[in-house]
């Protein structure tokens, strides 16, 4: 079982508690009625599901129920860092040993 | 006697305390710490089982957990019974009942033992291409058959009366194993400071001490130490000792799980005892000293009962102080078979000879063999051996010569190595790498925050080992980040036996030109040439090898054969082995009961069940319940001689002609407050909240962003910041959760708090023409008229003197209230308004009575009526869409151009011509009954009862075009007869709606 760190808890809590909804830094349009079917497509159903680095939601529901940001490697299963909901995207660079850290030049990172 | 080769002097255990069990009925006599496979080779028994494929008999192989062979059905008394035991692990008790498996009508004479001499027929790959025609006789025919024919134990069928523990633990440290590197680690970061625990499988800690009676460290023998260790680390605070306990599965962020066998080696345990205990273990530091497993010779017939690892008669005779034999053969490919073979010597056992396939050998073993008078023939291998149900003899031949002379032998013990124990390494996700020096896969880097020491990390020398396991002890303290001033000096240690010399794959006599039985997985009864045919046959990646061949598969994993088969396949495939690559391995290192897995969520504990506060007044009530998720809800009460049917008809009847109260707590119900509290509806719901006035209530459809029906409820607006919002009962987290996550990351920007209160009010529904004349002496601060309170209105006041919520509102049509109370009034408020509900000749009623109600209203339930492919429009519910506003969730989604279509499926009523017929829900409807199948399915049938309140039977359902299609006869065709339906609007009952306003 993993350990998640709640970026609001800040904490590391097994995963039990958390629930993964899906991947992040997608927003809502704010025109959203008067989008096209192009744009709506783009907007609700596709996503990456990449292999490595992947931004995802996840909410402390078991916790304390809110929703953050997290960047994890979907072939090691590790997370790389955590952070709260409405931050930019963190940026994460990866090291020649293959493991994975938050950039240095983002403000913010880590959070 | 506790058996006739138990010698005396020898071994660890008491020979006084003896204990009774039985085997195949036989009653047996052993020693208070034998293993069943130690006491029945005391008892002269080798035959232990049947193999798998061919019912070839079959003995101990090992005296550990890598047992492939002896495997048992192990019982207590007839609810107590473990099939697949491991006869090496398991300790007798008194009354043990054993029996062998995989055999029929005895183990000594077995039917199925025929498949032996038909094993041409059973090469590997055979079932996959002999059984495949035609298709329908594998379900019926072959699967069965063969299911039956070949098969372990029998799984036990009472129910297990035994409770199971589990715990959480952390720790600093946990050590894995507790042999000499185990120990010396656990002590080294115990000493630093650490909070340690260390486990190890057998009863007594020790490892390979169990078996290497040589060795010396700090002046006792290696066993001794081992004790000494293991009371110096019981006596410390910050160390848990577990013994019986094996480390079955690594996984992520050092979670690694251990089972402990807490009584299954008790004769009579205390019941307070659970049998086993899961420890669920989160270390900030691993240590793996899992040690390594010694492997078999690859030789014709290596498989009789009597032929077994060297260590393992080493084991039975130091530590059980049983002879396997009284003439006993060695071969081998590596020197630790010597030191066995000089032990059983010295203990009085004929060692004919010691064969030995390498040409050269240490010069000071071959010294000491002289001086035991034990031959040794060196470049030599054994090449058959005989004998039915036990080895008889052994054939010797030059290595290359040919020819060969047979030995007379009762055993024969061998040895080609040792393999690392790299399974914990490996299932914590590292990458074994080939040691081109020492021919073995050994860990890597370590990809969680762990070390393997010693003879699984392919450390062989004693002191070697001792310094690493130390060093490793402090470094785990300190990587913990508490490591303090503390440590402990390595003892002084003088290594007593050799672990030199590895030969993997098959050996002289067993090659690609031969077709003899020389085998490399026993449990599976897959042979070196299974392992070549696989090959030929084109499987070139070890993983399909081991399916093709299922090598390394079943309850031993492989622990003996996998590099054996590697080793044949890339032979053939004339590739060097670490190139064919090793297979993975994965969790569990060896089996785990159900009973430790599933642990207390068993029977009531499985699930949580939630009761509402009335639930036991219903059942008092005589009430049937229904489960609705996790919800105990009351389906119907049936009175003295109904049947379901007849409560349900009364039920409806009595709600529409007087009254009936319902109990609706289980409902969803959200808080919904703050300034923007109106606002976020709009956003949340496709109607519009603003010009709903305080007292008033709405009905609410919640879509996805897909533009499909979500949920439904009705909301009731407390003040101008304060919404209670109703969901349906299974749709309550889902719906929170959604409010929540647009709230939280879309919608921040609103002033708005969610609290569910689903369980802080109970709701009883009393509808029906007398429901206000019932509820209204009771209600304090509430003008009840119609005029003050019309339909869907909600105030707040007093009844039973409890603040209420109470809402005039009807999910039956009738006119009617729900009252909300804090919960824990739930039952008293009910009981009140039952009091005067009953001479008033109301009835209680439940969720089947409330399902037809509403039926007959076409009111929806959402999750039956729609299915998550439903538009609003689709379900006939465009009013509840506000048409202005410029956003909410759905909006978008509902356009989209397959949403707004012509000949969507609508939601429709639906009369069978003949009233007495009741529609299945899910029945499919077609335009022509005699059309050719498939036929084209217009929709289905989504809602459909009896209504006594009509006389006939009602249905809603989905139909492409439906509401263009109204008076029209469609059918619905089934298995047995084909039946007509026309086509209507939903509502079928006060289609005015007048009731409503009573």
């Amino acid at each position: 079982m993993l350990l998640i760190h709640c970026p609001y808890c800040q904490e590391e809590r097994p995963e039990l508690e958390f629930r993964n909804t899906g991947e992040a830094h997608i927003a809502r349009p704010a025109d959203i009625a008067n989008i096209s079917d192009e744009a709506f497509e783009v907007f609700f159903f596709l996503r990456d599901n990449p292999k490595g680095l992947t931004y995802e939601r996840w909410r402390h529901i078991h916790g304390c129920g809110r929703f953050f940001n997290a960047v994890r490697d979907t072939v090691s299963d590790k997370f790389v860092t955590t952070y709260k909901a409405g931050l930019p995207k963190v940026a994460v660079v990866r090291a020649d040993d293959g493991s994975v850290r938050v950039s240095d030049r983002v403000e913010g990172a880590g959070l | 006697m506790s058996g006739a080769n138990r010698i005396a002097g020898k071994g660890r255990l008491t020979p006084a305390r003896t204990v009774r069990f039985t085997f195949d009925g036989q009653a047996l006599t052993a020693v208070e710490g034998d293993t069943l496979a130690s006491a029945l080779i005391a008892n002269g028994i080798h035959l232990t089982g049947r193999s798998f494929k061919y019912h070839r008999p079959r003995g101990m192989l090992s005296a550990g957990p890598e047992e492939p062979n002896a495997l048992m059905d192990i019982g207590r008394d007839s609810a107590r019974r473990t099939p697949n035991v491991r006869a090496t692990v398991q300790e007798v008790f008194d009354g043990m009942q054993a029996k062998s498996q995989n055999r029929w009508p005895s183990l000594s004479f077995d039917i199925g033992a025929v498949n032996n001499l038909a094993s041409p027929m059973f090469a590997a790959g055979f079932y996959y291409k002999t059984f495949m025609w035609p298709k329908a006789a594998w379900k019926k025919l072959y699967e069965p058959v063969i299911r039956n024919a070949a098969g372990l134990g029998v799984s036990p069928s009472e129910r297990d009366p035994d409770h199971y523990a589990n715990h959480h633990a952390h720790c600093d440290v946990l050590v894995i194993g507790g042999g000499v590197a185990g120990l010396a680690a656990a002590l080294s970061a115990a000493h630093a400071g650490a909070e340690v625990i260390i486990c190890d499988e057998q009863p007594e800690m020790g490892g390979a001490f169990r078996h290497e009676t040589d060795t010396t460290i700090a002046g006792k023998s290696g066993f001794d130490w081992a004790q000494a260790v293991v009371a110096e680390l019981r006596a410390m605070d910050n160390v848990r000792v577990l013994t019986r306990t094996t480390a079955f599965g690594y996984q992520a962020q050092n979670h690694v799980g251990l089972v402990e066998r807490v009584t299954e080696h008790l004769a009579a345990p205390d019941a307070r005892l659970p049998r086993e205990r899961m420890w669920q273990v989160r270390a900030r530091q691993v240590v793996i000293a899992t040690g390594a497993i010694e492997r078999h010779m690859v030789f014709a017939n290596n498989d009789r009962p009597g032929i077994m690892l060297a260590s393992a008669a080493r084991t039975f005779l130091n530590h059980f102080g049983v002879a396997v034999g009284a003439r006993v053969g060695v071969y081998t490919a590596n020197d630790s078979a010597y030191n066995a073979a000089f032990d059983l010597k010295r203990a009085g056992v004929s060692i004919p000879v010691i064969v030995d396939v390498r040409p050269q050998v240490d010069a000071a073993l071959l010294a000491r063999a002289a001086d035991l008078g034990i031959e040794v023939l060196t470049g030599h291998a054994v090449v058959d051996t005989k004998g039915s149900l036990r080895v008889r003899s052994m054939k010797v031949a030059r290595i290359g010569g040919g020819g060969g002379k047979d030995y007379a032998i009762d055993a024969l013990i061998m040895s080609s190595g040792w393999t690392p124990s790299v399974h914990m390494y490996s299932q914590s996700r590292g990458k074994v790498v080939w040691d081109e020096a020492s021919e073995r896969f050994l860990p890597g880097v370590h990809p969680q925050a762990s070390m393997s020491i010693g003879a699984c990390n392919g450390t062989d020398d004693l002191n070697e080992t001792i310094a690493e396991a130390v060093r490793a002890g402090r470094e785990s303290a300190e990587k913990a980040g508490v490591a303090s001033g503390g440590g402990w000096a390595p003892p002084a240690a003088v290594a007593g036996t050799s672990w030199a010399g590895n030969m993997m794959g098959s050996g002289e006599g067993a090659g690609p030109d031969t077709t003899v039985k020389a085998f490399v997985d026993f449990q599976n009864d897959v042979t070196a040439k299974d392992i070549r045919l696989a090959v030929r046959e084109g499987m070139e990646s070890i993983e399909h090898v081991k399916r093709f061949t299922t090598n390394g598969m079943a309850t031993d994993q492989g622990k003996t054969s996998n590099i054996h088969g590697l080793a044949i396949a890339a032979e053939m495939l004339d590739r060097p082995l670490p190139k064919v690559g090793l297979t993975t391995f994965r969790s569990p290192y060896t089996p785990v009961t159900f009973g430790a897995i599933v642990n207390h969520s068993r029977g009531a504990l499985f699930d949580p069940t939630r009761k509402t506060p009335m639930h036991d007044w219903e059942a008092a009530h005589g009430a049937v319940f229904e489960d609705v998720g996790q919800w105990k809800r009351a389906w119907y009460y049936p009175r003295t001689g109904e049947d379901m049917h007849q409560a349900v008809n009364r039920e409806c009847r009595t709600v529409r002609e007087a009254a009936g109260l319902f109990d609706a707590s289980t409902l969803g119900k959200i808080e919904v407050v703050g300034p923007d509290a109106a606002a976020f509806l709009n956003l949340l719901y496709t109607n519009s909240w603003d010009k709903l006035e305080p007292g008033r209530c709405k009905y609410g459809i919640m879509l996805r962003e897909d533009g499909f029906i979500y949920d439904d409820g009705v909301v009731g607006r407390m003040a101008e910041d304060r919404f209670h919002v109703t969901t349906t009962t299974g749709g309550a987290p889902r719906v929170m959760h959604h409010m929540e996550d647009y709230l939280q990351t879309e919608f921040p920007h609103l002033k708005v708090w969610l609290t569910s209160t689903s369980e802080q009010w109970a709701v009883i529904a009393v509808q029906g023409p007398k429901a206000r004349e019932i509820i209204a002496p009771l209600v304090e601060g509430i003008d009840m008229s119609s005029e003050a309170m019309p339909h869907m209105s909600v105030r707040e006041g007093r009844i039973c003197g409890v603040p209420t919520r109470l809402f005039r509102m009807s999910f039956t049509g009738e006119a009617g209230f729900e009252v909300n109370v804090p919960a824990d009034y739930g039952k008293a408020v009910w009981e009140a308004i039952w009091a005067r509900a009953e001479p008033m000749g109301a009835c209680a009623y439940g969720t089947e009575a409330m399902h037809v109600l509403r039926a007959e209203k076409g009111y929806i339930i959402v999750g039956q009526d729609t299915d998550g492919t439903v538009t609003p429009d689709d379900a006939g519910l465009n009013w509840a869409v506000a048409k202005k506003k410029p956003d909410f969730v759905g909006i978008r989604g509902m356009k989209r151009p397959d949403l707004v279509r012509e000949g969507r499926k609508q939601l429709v009523g639906l009369q069978t011509r003949d009233p007495k017929i009741v529609l299945e829900e899910g029945a499919q409807i077609v335009a022509d009954p005699n059309q050719t199948v498939p036929m084209k399915m217009l929709g289905h049938v989504t809602s459909s009862y009896w209504s006594e309140n009509c006389g006939r039977s009602i249905a809603m359902g989905v139909v492409a075009g439906g509401r263009s299609l109204m008076g029209q006869t469609l059918y619905v065709p089934m298995p047995d007869r084909t039946i007509e339906v026309t086509v209507t609007d939903t509502v079928f009952i006060d289609k005015q709606g007048e009731r409503l306003n009573g």
